[in-house]
């Protein structure tokens, strides 16, 4: 436990701070990284999300891609990349965002999938046009679970982008690798708690922002019940 | 062959595959011995996990809660920080098997949980009207029920784990990733590519027996598709 004690002291080391390797620096190298690729992923993955949910069409084709890239070691991913177009932030960056997609695609396409179908009638019946179905009944209805997938995905980022060093694309990783190298563990365990700490933050924000974007009038609707229960049990009882 | 085998290569050699047979079987059962114990060590434990998250509401929430943190710990600094925690040394596979095993029990017994729930409550009643116990309950009834989507659940865990096992290489610890981190170091692209196929195969394999051993144990399944969420997450990969 006492090797703990160091990593924290090790963070909270003024001397590791400031400079190309400062944990200021390799942090927001981290978050660069790791915010670049989500967006990549998301100005991809969303359109097509929206486009296979709205039309219902090629929903085969996400379950394969998420199984795939589930199967997918990123490791391998990177590395293989690394050597085709050199070592350094390009091939991580390409990895992580194939990494991203499937996730923040599965997110967009269940969440218009979500929607009731009568809800669409609906709006149909009201006049509304296709774009307009798809703008002010599908969007904020499916955005939960958009912001799920896109959850999943910041984890999976965040938590894989500590690979990117290893090809020096940088990060937070860089202490766990040059910590290795020089058999410093304080180190080691400065730069994991660290990242640990990004992903449960992220998980936190997202999460928050989960409950933030549900429409008021669904969360007004929305029962509360965890448990099934059966209608029977309160007619045996008589209450 | 076994002779080949008793001496196993401690590194790849020129540049085709079939070159390297004996040194990539080596790796292959180093990783399906890291990969597979996770992968029912998760399953067996989920089952009163999962019960438990499924019998009272505040059990629900707090076990859901703790395996949804769980799930968010990034694995290679989960593999720098265990050995800490319980006295290993860094490259011990032993760190591997626990975290994978953590990351199989974080998917597996929210699945347990929606397996034990997606069964009618009628059905149970029924059970219970039938004199079943509710020990003989859980064990003849409900987990019968939820088996497809303990198969689900079981499915994406497998398939997670073995992908993941690679990533331990790059602390050093031997598995298929070691393909990577060599085939990196030494500029072999036929290595790395050879580490990713036989890792994609053999998880798709598992995948598929999983999926066999679903239509034996549940034969009368057998006309439903197997229920795979598009929404069950990638473990993360580092």
């Amino acid at each position: 436990m006492n090797l703990f004690i160091d990593g924290l002291l090790w963070i909270f080391d003024p001397a590791h701070y400031g400079g190309t390797n400062g944990i200021n620096t390799r942090t927001l190298e981290h978050l660069g990284i790791s915010g670049a690729v989500l967006l990549i992923a998301i100005v991809i993955a969303v359109p097509l999300g929206y486009l296979i949910g709205h039309t219902g069409r090629g929903r085969g084709f996400i379950i394969a891609l998420s199984g795939g890239v589930r199967a997918l070691p990123t490791l391998g991913l990177i590395a293989v990349l690394g050597l085709s177009i050199g070592i350094g932030l390009d091939a991580p960056l390409i990895a992580l965002v194939i990494l991203a997609i499937p996730s923040v695609l599965a997110g967009a396409y269940s969440g218009f999938e979500a929607v009731d179908r009568r809800t669409i009638d609906a709006a149909r019946a009201m006049g509304m046009t296709e774009w307009q179905i798809v703008r002010r009944v599908e969007i904020p209805l499916g955005l939960p679970l958009l912001i799920g997938g896109v959850r999943s995905a910041a984890l999976q980022v965040i938590a894989t982008a500590t690979l990117a060093d290893y090809i020096g694309g940088g990060g937070l990783g860089h202490y766990i690798f040059a910590g290795q190298q020089t058999g410093d563990y304080p180190q080691m365990l400065a730069g994991s708690i660290l990242v640990v700490a990004l992903a449960l933050i992220s998980e936190g924000l997202f999460g928050l922002l989960q409950r933030l974007v549900v429409p008021a009038g669904v969360s007004a609707g929305r029962p509360r019940n965890v448990r099934e229960r059966s209608v029977r049990a309160s007619a045996a009882v008589g209450s | 062959m076994l002779l080949d085998l008793a001496r196993e290569p401690t590194s790849w050699s020129g540049i085709s595959p079939l070159e390297n047979v004996p040194y990539i079987l080596g790796l292959l059962g180093t990783h399906l011995a890291t990969a597979l114990p996770p992968i029912v060590l998760s399953f067996l434990i989920s089952l009163p996990l999962g019960w438990l998250a499924n019998r009272y509401r505040w059990s629900r929430g707090a076990l859901l809660t703790v395996v949804g943190i769980l799930y968010a710990i990034p694995s290679v600094p989960l593999f720098v920080v265990l050995p800490v925690l319980i006295g290993t040394g860094l490259q011990d596979p032993i760190n591997v098997v626990i975290a994978l095993t953590l990351y199989g029990i974080a998917l597996m017994v929210r699945s347990t949980a929606d397996g034990l729930e997606s069964v009618d409550p009628d059905i149970r009643q029924a059970a219970t009207g039938m004199g079943f116990s509710s020990r003989g309950r859980f064990w003849r009834v409900e987990l019968p029920l939820a088996g497809p989507v303990l198969i689900a659940g079981l499915r994406v865990v497998a398939v997670s784990t073995i992908s993941l096992t690679t990533v331990g290489a790059v602390l050093g610890i031997k598995s298929l990733g070691r393909l990577f981190t060599e085939g990196i170091q030494r500029n072999i692209p036929t290595e790395i590519w050879t580490g990713i196929l036989l890792t994609i195969v053999v998880a798709l394999l598992f995948d598929v027996l999983i999926v066999l051993l679903g239509r034996v144990l549940l034969p009368w399944n057998r006309s439903s598709k197997p229920a795979i969420s598009i929404m069950a997450p990638k473990l993360a990969d580092a």
